[in-house]
């Protein structure tokens, strides 16, 4: 019997992006800049989240034509971001038959009080998070792949660090004893936080989101235990995404190996332009 | 005779190849430099994202090393063994194997299915196909050894192997197994 749109499936595809960078694109040009560089897979939005920050506002879903167009462009898997607890923003990508659904604080938070009820959605979702509690409560409402939240377009990797850190340390201090303790306070059922316990790791795919802005960056949250990679602004904010994007991805994928990490970081020009985060007046991490 | 198993890694499944690996208790390396090629006797492609894979190979010297390593007998060395699942099965194509590969074939993921296979080496086959590959055609020295919908999902070619779904998702160990033999 042939099945669709199974758990197994929606999980399985974040399992082939491991190890890869993700990126965020503004248009076909770009996507197709990313995928030349060695992308697993392009995020579709209208701003990077350094530009949302500069403009202020509201900020949305992207218009489907600039996501159709994109998804037109490249052989690889298309994600695009919706807003926080916006099902019909969500509705309306699956609609668009694109590959992965983010759940994004980049965007403004439309509904305070719940996250979308993912399990109900055929196409995959990834969310954010900055701690094991927010982890399992997204896998729990259906998500099929996490990232760490960090604070996207600062340019500033202190957060992507400080999330990772939170969660492998919460995931060490889990025991047999403390197990249901620990789902009660999460709020979620026991059999998750079992699985946790027991794979000692998350149950989906776990990428690093949020202030990557150079090779070493990336290569160093791959150090640290990070399954893979997502730049935002940390691409095309940089002086020259071209050779920013093939350097992340070359990073990425020789983490451990500074002398080729050295050598891609030669050269780059300008980064994106950074910001300090005490003097954000928005945090979208705690979103 | 000794067996040098490598599985390419780059970025994919790897973990999971891994994991079959060793309920089948072999050892093998990864493979990240043209260096590390030198002395398999087999490699196995993960599933993953093949323009990533070409691209890296590319710029890290190995494709033109793996690309005669499969086609030609070195020295005492046969050609080396490979098996590609799903963007490795791209790559094959890419490397000689006798198959035409349309990308994504099956569609995008909310295409991507799971379904019994029909295969008389290997009964009860699950395959997981994930915005797949799907083999088009292939040429008369191809052996078809499982398929779907009467179309060929696992294709073996001398020491080529290619499938369209990830056996290393379903925990399945025949196919690696057969592989190795």
């Amino acid at each position: 019997m042939e099945q669709k749109n199974t758990f197994e499936l929606k999980s399985g595809l974040a399992q082939m992006l491991k190890g890869g960078v993700i990126m965020d694109v503004m248009n076909a040009e770009q996507a197709r800049i990313a995928e030349a560089a060695g992308a697993v897979a392009v995020m579709a939005l209208e701003r990077i989240p350094s530009k949302i920050r500069e403009d202020g506002g509201v900020a949305r879903m992207s218009d489907p034509q600039m996501i159709l167009d994109i998804k037109k462009s490249v052989t690889i898997p298309v994600m695009a971001k919706v807003r926080i607890g916006h099902f019909v923003e969500a509705q309306i990508l699956e609609n668009l038959d694109i590959d992965y659904i983010d759940e994004s604080e980049v965007l403004t938070p439309a509904d305070e009080e719940f996250h979308i009820e993912k399990n109900k959605f055929r196409l995959p979702f990834v969310c954010g998070c900055r701690n094991l509690g927010e982890a399992v409560r997204r896998i729990h409402e259906g998500a099929a792949m996490i990232r760490t939240k960090g604070e996207a377009g600062t340019g500033n990797v202190v957060e992507a660090v400080r999330h990772l850190r939170k969660i492998q340390r919460e995931i060490a201090e889990l025991t047999p004893h403390n197990i249901k303790e620990k789902a009660a306070e999460y709020r979620v059922p026991t059999d998750i936080v079992q699985a946790v316990f027991e794979q000692k790791k998350l149950p989906v795919v776990m990428f690093v989101a949020g202030g990557i802005a150079t090779p070493s960056d990336a290569a160093m949250m791959m150090q640290m235990g990070a399954e893979g990679i997502f730049v935002g602004s940390g691409i095309f904010g940089a002086e020259n995404p071209e050779k920013m994007a093939s350097a992340i991805v070359k990073a990425t994928m020789n983490f451990d190996k500074p002398e080729i990490i050295a050598e891609v970081s030669t050269g780059l020009g300008n980064t994106m332009k950074s910001l300090e985060i005490d003097k954000l007046e928005t945090k979208f991490a705690g979103r | 005779m000794g067996q040098n198993i490598g599985i390419l890694a780059i970025q994919g499944s790897i973990i999971e190849h891994e994991k079959i690996l060793q309920k089948l208790h072999v050892d093998y390396s990864l493979v990240r430099s043209k260096e590390q090629l030198q002395n398999l006797t087999h490699i196995i492609i993960p599933g993953g994202e093949s323009t990533t894979m070409t691209k890296l190979l590319k710029d890290f010297d190995m494709w033109d090393v793996l690309n005669e390593k499969i086609s030609v007998p070195s020295g005492k060395n046969k050609k080396l063994k490979v098996f590609g699942t799903c963007a490795g099965a791209i790559l094959l194509s890419k490397f000689g194997m006798d198959i035409k590969v349309e990308r994504n074939g099956y569609g995008a993921q909310l295409d991507s299915f799971s379904a019994d296979l029909v295969s008389k080496q290997f009964p009860n086959l699950k395959g997981i196909f994930i915005r797949a590959p799907r083999f088009t055609s292939h040429g008369s020295d191809v052996k078809v050894l499982v398929t779907h919908d009467n179309e060929p999902v696992l294709l073996e070619q001398e020491n080529m192997l290619a499938s369209s779904f990830h056996p290393e998702l379903a925990h399945e160990t025949r196919i690696h197994e057969w592989f190795l033999k």
